[in-house]
């Protein structure tokens, strides 16, 4: 017991310090990124590549002025920021980073709360960092803070509202499908199921774009940013808001930037796992395998949260009621359509030929995939999915 | 559309989404690694792409003859062409009749950087010069002297040329 508490007392702090640090390096990454993309060179001055430029910024926004507007809700004002940071730290509480780590008085899971409903978790604190942007808009007093605010909660409540759950359906549903092939909620159980087959990307392509999207618009990131909307909202929800209290607003977008991309890792692309060998899998558990899966968990986030930067600095941002169309009257019936397809296959498969989830098992369903995919794309592409982006033409 | 709302009539089957995004996609990720037109600053002053013109009119500068002295005869030209009066002129004579300028002093925050001064200079000695990094720590470091004027070693701008329009 008293090591199941240092154990887990360690392990927070770590990962709290870890997720900050790579917050921090993240908004240096986005500068620097897009500056590349705009053949620029970005911040580059304060350190060797400009990576103690993060620590410039905190700096600063340490020392700037709390400036509170006279009209504001003091205590929602003050809440929100917290409101949102905490959820997005949270949620990361129960991925799974590594392989356990042995040591001397037993092996240490690498996850800070190996919960056995750890997908109902995440599900439910997903989103509860909506409410310190809607918290935030309204506290403001302000109209575009409280337009940023509203659009927000409009945003979430489109994906959460039909699972009736604290999630966008969209990921919620998708989810469904995730579940279905691992037959569990742990997310350890997740990534062990993929680690021993084939990642679930290949039997579950078509849940894993509706996902990304999803993941997208969970985290308030282009081109679903319209709760900030600079060029509209001036900054939507934190307009009002200034030095360390904007800058934690910052820190929950990224870490939920974070979190959302180790979540994509670990139920798509096989969390910890090392791609093409089975050595990582199965006990006994080494330092060298926690170090090697770590860095490989590691190193798929980082390319998930390179997509994120990427896409930001390329795609415009989507116009309110296409977000709407798009969030109803495409991802919604996808979503649920591809659960019950996928779960009929998935029916057929197992209980009528009797197949267990392994490599074929897999391959067959990323056929199936594929076949659904390619209507669903041309669709998709032509706009014909997208109303209201395409006037309807008249006789 | 009560308000003027303009609709874009586009047929559906001209639009593109998917393709589209990964057009861009691409295009961004290719910029990575074009090189960067940056010019940093204080270590690079200019580039191939840019540099400061000839024609460039910044801070004067006051030339000198062989003996070191300002090549000023004191004609009072300048502070009479100067159309922001910032040119304060006493002239002086010396034991052989030479004028020279007993005070020389321009505001530079005054002047307007016209070249008028440079133009109308029948000895050449006031220039304006190709020069842009004029910070100082208190306002009146701005109205430079003679003594300061002659120390300046920016070179001096090439004033347009009625007859040679493009500097050729």
């Amino acid at each position: 017991m008293t090591f199941f508490l240092v154990a887990s007392v360690v392990k927070i702090i770590v990962v709290f310090t870890v997720i900050m640090v790579g917050v921090a390096l993240l908004t240096l990454a986005e500068r620097r990124i897009c500056a590349w993309m705009q053949d620029r060179l970005g911040p580059n001055r304060v350190g060797p590549q400009g990576l103690l430029q993060p620590a410039a910024d905190g700096l600063k926004n340490l020392l700037k002025e709390e400036t509170l507007p006279a009209q504001a809700d003091k205590l929602l004002f003050l809440l929100a920021p917290a409101m949102s940071f905490v959820p997005a730290l949270l949620t990361f509480a129960v991925i799974p980073f590594a392989t356990p780590l042995p040591t001397p008085w037993g092996d240490v899971d690498m996850v800070v709360a190996n919960l056995p409903v750890g997908f109902l978790y995440i599900l439910a604190f997903g989103s509860l960092g909506v409410y310190g942007i809607v918290l935030a808009g309204w506290a403001s007093n302000n109209k575009y803070s409280l337009l940023g605010g509203l659009r927000a909660s409009a945003q979430m409540i489109s994906y959460e509202i039909a699972m009736g759950m604290r999630d966008c359906a969209w990921r919620a549903t998708t989810t469904v499908a995730v579940l279905l092939l691992a037959g569990n909620v742990t997310l350890s159980e997740v990534v062990a199921r993929q680690a021993q087959s084939i990642w679930f990307v290949f039997p579950l392509s078509l849940a894993y774009f509706i996902f990304i999207v999803a993941a997208f618009a969970e985290t308030n990131r282009l081109p679903f940013d319209l709760p900030e909307a600079e060029g509209e909202l001036i900054a939507g929800y934190h307009t009002e808001y200034s030095a360390m209290k904007f800058s934690m607003f910052y820190i929950a977008e990224y870490s939920n930037m974070v979190t959302a991309s180790a979540l994509m890792t670990t139920l798509f692309f096989g969390g910890w796992d090392i791609p093409f060998t089975q050595w990582d899998n199965a006990p006994p558990w080494t330092v060298v395998k926690t170090i090697a899966t770590l860095a490989v968990f590691t190193v798929k986030v980082g390319c998930f949260l390179f997509l994120y930067i990427w896409v930001r600095w390329t795609l415009p941002r989507f116009r309110y009621d296409q977000l709407m169309a798009l969030g109803w009257k495409v991802m919604l019936p996808l979503a649920l359509g591809y659960v019950a397809v996928l779960a009929t296959a998935i029916w057929i498969l197992h209980a009528l030929l009797g197949w267990s989830y392994d490599t074929r098992f897999g391959l067959v369903l990323f056929a199936l995939n594929v076949l659904l995919a390619v209507p669903l794309f041309f669709g998709l592409d032509r706009g014909h999915l997208v109303a209201g982006s395409v006037a309807e033409e008249r006789a | 559309m009560a308000i003027g709302v303009k609709v874009m009539r586009r047929p559906g089957s001209q639009v593109s989404y998917l393709r589209a995004t990964l057009k861009g996609m691409a295009l961004t990720l290719s910029h990575l690694w074009r090189p960067k037109v940056t010019m940093q600053y204080p270590e690079e002053k200019s580039s191939k792409d840019w540099t400061l013109s000839p024609r460039w009119r910044g801070t004067h500068r006051m030339l000198t003859d062989e003996q070191g002295r300002a090549k000023c005869v004191a004609c009072g030209l300048c502070p009479q062409i100067c159309p922001a009066n910032c040119i304060k002129l006493v002239p002086g004579e010396d034991e052989h009749g030479n004028r020279y300028p007993l005070i020389y002093e321009i505001d530079e925050f005054r002047c307007v950087f016209c070249g008028y001064c440079q133009e109308v200079c029948p000895e050449e000695a006031i220039h304006v010069g190709v020069h842009y990094e004029n910070a100082e720590y208190s306002r009146d470091r701005f109205v430079y002297d003679l003594e300061r004027l002659c120390a300046q070693t920016h070179p001096v701008s090439t004033l347009w040329d009625p007859s040679d329009p493009k500097g050729e």
